[in-house]
């Protein structure tokens, strides 16, 4: 009975939960509650795995309206993937909110903060599930609205531009992703998902379908924060709070490259269109450019949120790079790279939140020998940096070798060259945290800090611990991508 | 115990050591007491594996599946055998040096400095016995990783700067090339597992091995192969002990260790010899040993003449491995043990003259031999050694390969041989000399009389100011070992034999 409900559960916990939070104005009840929705949003997420792996694509009619009049619920295994990703994610930052959070805002901005975090949960829960085209754009604004308060809730008086950048961007987005979604409308009469993925094939060499597919490709390309159009990220991730640099990293782009996948591979008629457009291409080349320019970039950051939110940008560009192999391989290591990245990119924030907390700065002259103050911190640092490089016995080396292999399927040496250069980079800017976190003395103000509180250690931990697991235990991560990559590839729904 | 639980022990119980290390950090001489069973220990457990190796067993510890083709299991076969025991059996001695240079410089951060050391034998164990390249792969960048903060020991910009150059080449070139080294030869072959008799003839064309053979040879950072070499010169700011690590017990001899293993076991010396795909190695190899001997000629400061005198000791194994004849092989897998011992007595008495007398400099070497005889003398025969004159080790494996080269019609390679042989008598014997023929310096006891109290009209004896023993008799026994190995060569060929057998 329940199991029946899990498509409509996994976004009504998170939604009827925000409201709760904001009615209780006690910043300790919202955190139990946030932990409490999250957490069974988490295990919402695996009922639907393990309904998806026994009986296949679940489709639940909302409401009972039956599609297409109703809204529908699709879920198959490309999204339920991205769905343990988010709210797993989630699950592990949520108890890692209450430290830094309740010592920095009264109880009802707590209240506050927590219920925007349920409905950028909700909303980027809901994205991934629907199987309607409008509901998707619903609940992209409802995720969106909920990060620009939580970007704004930044201690540094930047967050507040960063979030209206953020904002003003999101918002143009927004609308060309509904502009896109109204003119398949126009050429199909339909607005599920399942549906359009029948009609658009016959029609998709018409010039509405084409303007849609441009529509759609800038507006998601704005959000999953594709190379040029990346500009909102860095100020958003290196000013907002912990909580919502390591959730948005998580979470929100890759929401955004669900829903480009979704839409190229499913709506749009699986691999073949794909590459039949000269998106691939496109891609590619913004992909390289991505590594490379936001990387170099991050080398030359003093502020160590602001260079993870470049290598962020970067670390894109090697997802979306498996996209435009268009290949079964290529689209396994940017599944792949999705689940690690989220868990490393996660984890990295997550500690410096901890910084944060105890050295008031994440500027790298402060963090001057920090090493030795606050070992746990900046050994987990470490080693999802290590991550971030792709060293093996860490995710991120198995992210590596699947995009190498992908690569090198597809007999390009040189990019086989671009992408082993482009870790070397991230390995340079990792280097330079270390050097200074752990050889130099400390500065003035990293001589009176002591290691981070265990509430926030130990969540960050668990994401340090799952980095090096899968990294030696590939079967949840490459296994379910591959599958998941071998439907999108046949444009199966 | 079974000889797979021996396999798992050879990691194991380093990093246990490295664990009870930190909990005994607030007691020195438990901490070195932990280090000093935790060595002794390792020892005896890989020299369990011996017998079995030797009796032609194969033991092997199967691990974990982490993605199609990536495995991580083990084999202990004679070459990592051989290196296991190298390296298990010089973390002894030079654990010894260690407290004795540590103590006696009184170096900072020494717990960090014991578990650091701890893990990297523990990586070179996993890397002697990898059954696989993905694992060797592995324990490879462990073993860089884990040596990092030892070159970066003292902190200051220097070290930091060596340091960073360390970190740069070794781990950049394994990305670069070492990366797509193994999805190219998982590609060709199917497989990473190590074979007697390689994995890919048949399989790959000439110009595919030569280019694969070139991603290994340069991806291999830690081999030292020029133009790689640069963080080995650079690496020398760390403390001795850890240049002795570097230099002799794991760091570059994993290097040339993986190259004949690759060689050997990726390629196949059959393979090699038909296609002539390594014959641009000779020529590279050669080049290397001969220019790294003319630039050790140049360097006074001691440690960096040592340095440079490592990438050319290096490149005689690399050589042998690219030379690829049985003989070639044999006596590569020799010099990593003749050139082991003989380089880690150098850089004993490069730390122990630095302990007692605070000197780094060849020319401020007059007369040190007097003070100090008995380093001295153990430079004298770990040069001759190096040099490769007997009644020493080194004269073998060098003979091994000068004739591995006659084997494969490399004639220009026995010639640079002796060349650099006369090269290596140049660098290392005017330090000898100066030490015990030239006069001290006068102004010598002006700036260092608190290191080495003289007493006016003293005898002899009273001159002597030697390091603390703890450094001395390291020094004094990798010296006598170094003689010892020269009547071992049949029980090392014997060994080294049974990787060149190929089941039919």
């Amino acid at each position: 009975m329940l199991a029946q409900h899990l498509p409509a559960l996994q976004v009504v916990i998170p939604l009827l939960a925000a409201p709760l939070c904001a009615l209780f104005r006690r910043g300790f009840i919202g955190w139990l509650i946030a932990v409490a929705a999250n957490w069974l949003a988490f295990a919402a997420s695996i009922g639907l795995l393990i309904r998806v792996l026994n009986e296949g694509v679940i489709s639940y009619a909302m409401g009972g309206w039956a599609p297409p009049i109703g809204i529908e619920y699709r879920v198959d295994l490309i999204n339920v993937f991205v769905l343990l990703v988010v709210s797993g994610v989630g699950a592990v930052i949520i108890p890692f909110a209450r430290t830094g959070t309740a010592a920095r805002f009264n109880d009802t901005d707590q209240a506050w903060f927590y219920t925007m975090y349920l409905l950028a949960l909700t909303g980027l829960l809901g994205v991934t599930i629907t199987g309607d085209a409008f509901n998707i754009f619903v609940f992209l604004e409802i995720s969106s609205l909920a990060s620009y308060v939580m970007i704004a809730m930044g201690r540094d008086r930047r967050a507040l531009t960063a979030a209206y950048q953020y904002l003003i961007m999101g918002t143009v987005g927004a609308t060309f992703i509904v502009i896109g979604i109204g003119l398949l409308w126009a050429m199909t009469g339909t607005l599920n998902l399942a549906d359009l993925a029948q009609r658009i094939p016959e029609i998709n060499d018409t010039r509405p379908v084409l303007a849609a597919l441009a529509f759609l490709t800038v507006g998601i390309s704005l959000k999953l924060a594709l190379f040029p159009l990346h500009l909102w990220l860095p100020n958003a991730y290196a000013y907002a709070p912990a909580v919502t640099s390591a959730f948005l990293a998580g979470t929100a782009t890759k929401v955004a490259i669900y829903l480009f996948l979704r839409f190229f591979y499913t709506v749009f008629g699986g691999g073949g269109f794909f590459s039949s457009t000269p998106l691939p291409e496109m891609f590619l080349v913004l992909s390289i450019v991505a590594m490379f320019a936001a990387s170099t970039v991050a080398l030359f950051q003093d502020d160590v949120k602001r260079m993870f939110a470049y290598s962020s940008v970067a670390q894109i560009g090697f997802i979306t790079l498996g996209i435009s192999f268009v290949t079964e391989a290529g689209l396994t290591a940017a599944m792949t790279h999705l689940f690690n990245h989220a868990i490393m990119k996660a984890g990295i924030f997550m500690l410096l939140g901890g910084v944060m907390f105890r050295l008031a700065s994440v500027k790298l002259e402060d963090m001057a020998g920090i090493g030795r103050k606050m070992p746990f911190t900046m050994g987990g640092i470490v080693i999802l940096g290590l991550g971030l490089i792709g060293t093996p016995g860490t995710s991120g080396f198995i992210s590596k070798w699947w995009i190498v292999l992908a690569a090198l399927e597809k007999d390009q040496w040189w990019l086989v060259a671009l992408i082993l250069v482009a870790s070397l980079i991230t390995m340079l800017y990792v280097g330079r945290i270390v050097e200074v976190a752990y050889f130099r003395e400390p500065s003035a103000k990293a001589a009176s800090v002591r290691e981070a509180p265990l509430a926030m250690l130990i969540p960050a931990y668990v994401l340090v611990a799952a980095t090096i697991y899968f990294g030696l235990d590939t079967n949840w991560s490459v296994g379910l991508a591959q599958q998941a990559a071998a439907d999108l590839l046949a444009g199966l729904y | 115990m079974e000889p797979a639980d021996h396999i798992l022990l050879a990691m194991l119980i380093p990093t246990v050591g490295a664990l009870l290390i930190v909990l005994a950090r607030s007691n020195p001489n438990l901490r070195e007491a932990v280090t000093l069973v935790t060595a002794g220990l390792l020892f005896v457990n890989v020299l369990q594996l011996l017998p079995v190796v030797l009796a032609g067993g194969r033991p092997e510890l199967f691990g974990f599946t982490v993605t199609p083709g990536l495995e991580v299991a083990f084999q202990v076969e004679p070459l990592g055998i051989l290196f296991g025991l190298i390296a298990s059996f010089l973390w002894i001695v030079n654990s010894f040096y260690s407290i004795g240079y540590m103590r006696g410089n009184k170096e900072p951060r020494q717990t960090q400095f014991y578990v650091a050391f701890a893990i990297a034998l523990a990586s070179a164990l996993g890397i002697a016995f990898s059954a696989n390249l993905f694992t060797l792969f592995l324990f490879y960048e462990i073993l860089t990783l884990s040596t990092y903060p030892l070159v970066a020991h003292h902190g200051d910009a220097k070290a930091r700067r060596g340091a960073r150059i360390y970190l740069i080449i070794l781990l950049g070139t394994s990305i670069v090339f070492f990366i797509p080294a193994l999805v190219w030869t998982l590609a060709i072959a199917g497989t990473l597992d190590f074979m007697p008799g390689g994995i890919l003839a048949g399989k790959a064309s000439g110009l595919t091995t030569g280019l694969l053979l070139a991603l290994f040879a340069f991806g291999i950072g830690k081999a030292a192969l020029m133009p790689v070499h640069k963080w080995l010169p650079n690496a020398m700011v760390a403390p001795t002990p850890v240049s002795a690590l570097l230099h002799a017990v794991a760091v570059v001899k994993a290097g040339v260790f993986t190259i004949l293993k690759v060689s050997v076991y990726i390629f196949g010396s059959d393979h090699l010899l038909a296609t002539g795909a390594s014959e641009w190695l000779v020529y590279l190899a050669t080049f290397s040993l001969l220019a790294a001997s003319v630039i050790a000629l140049t360097k006074d400061n001691l440690k960096a003449r040592l340095a440079y005198s490592t990438v050319s000791q290096l490149g005689y194994i690399v050589l042998g491995a690219a030379i690829a004849t049985p003989l070639a092989l044999i006596g590569a897998g020799m010099h990593i043990l003749m050139h082991a011992f003989g380089k880690i007595t150098l850089f004993f008495v490069a730390g122990a003259i630095h302990t007692a007398t605070h000197k780094t400099e060849i020319s401020q070497l007059n007369g040190i031999g007097r003070a100090m005889p008995f380093t001295m003398g153990a430079f004298f025969i770990g040069a001759l050694s190096i040099i490769g004159l007997p009644p020493l080790g080194g004269a073998w494996s060098k003979l091994y390969i000068a004739l591995g080269g006659m084997d494969g019609d490399y004639w220009f390679v026995v010639a640079a041989l002796m060349i650099s042989s006369v090269l290596n008598v140049a660098y290392l014997m005017p330090i000898v000399v100066r030490a015990f023929f030239r006069p001290p310096d006068p102004d010598e006891h002006a700036h260092d009389h608190d290191h080495a109290p003289v007493v006016e009209n003293g005898s002899f004896r009273s001159r002597i100011a030697e390091a603390p023993l703890l450094c001395v008799v390291p020094l004094m026994f990798t010296a006598f070992a170094c003689f010892i190995l020269f009547f071992a060569p049949d029980a090392i060929q014997g060994l080294l034999q049974g990787m060149m057998e190929v089941p039919r």
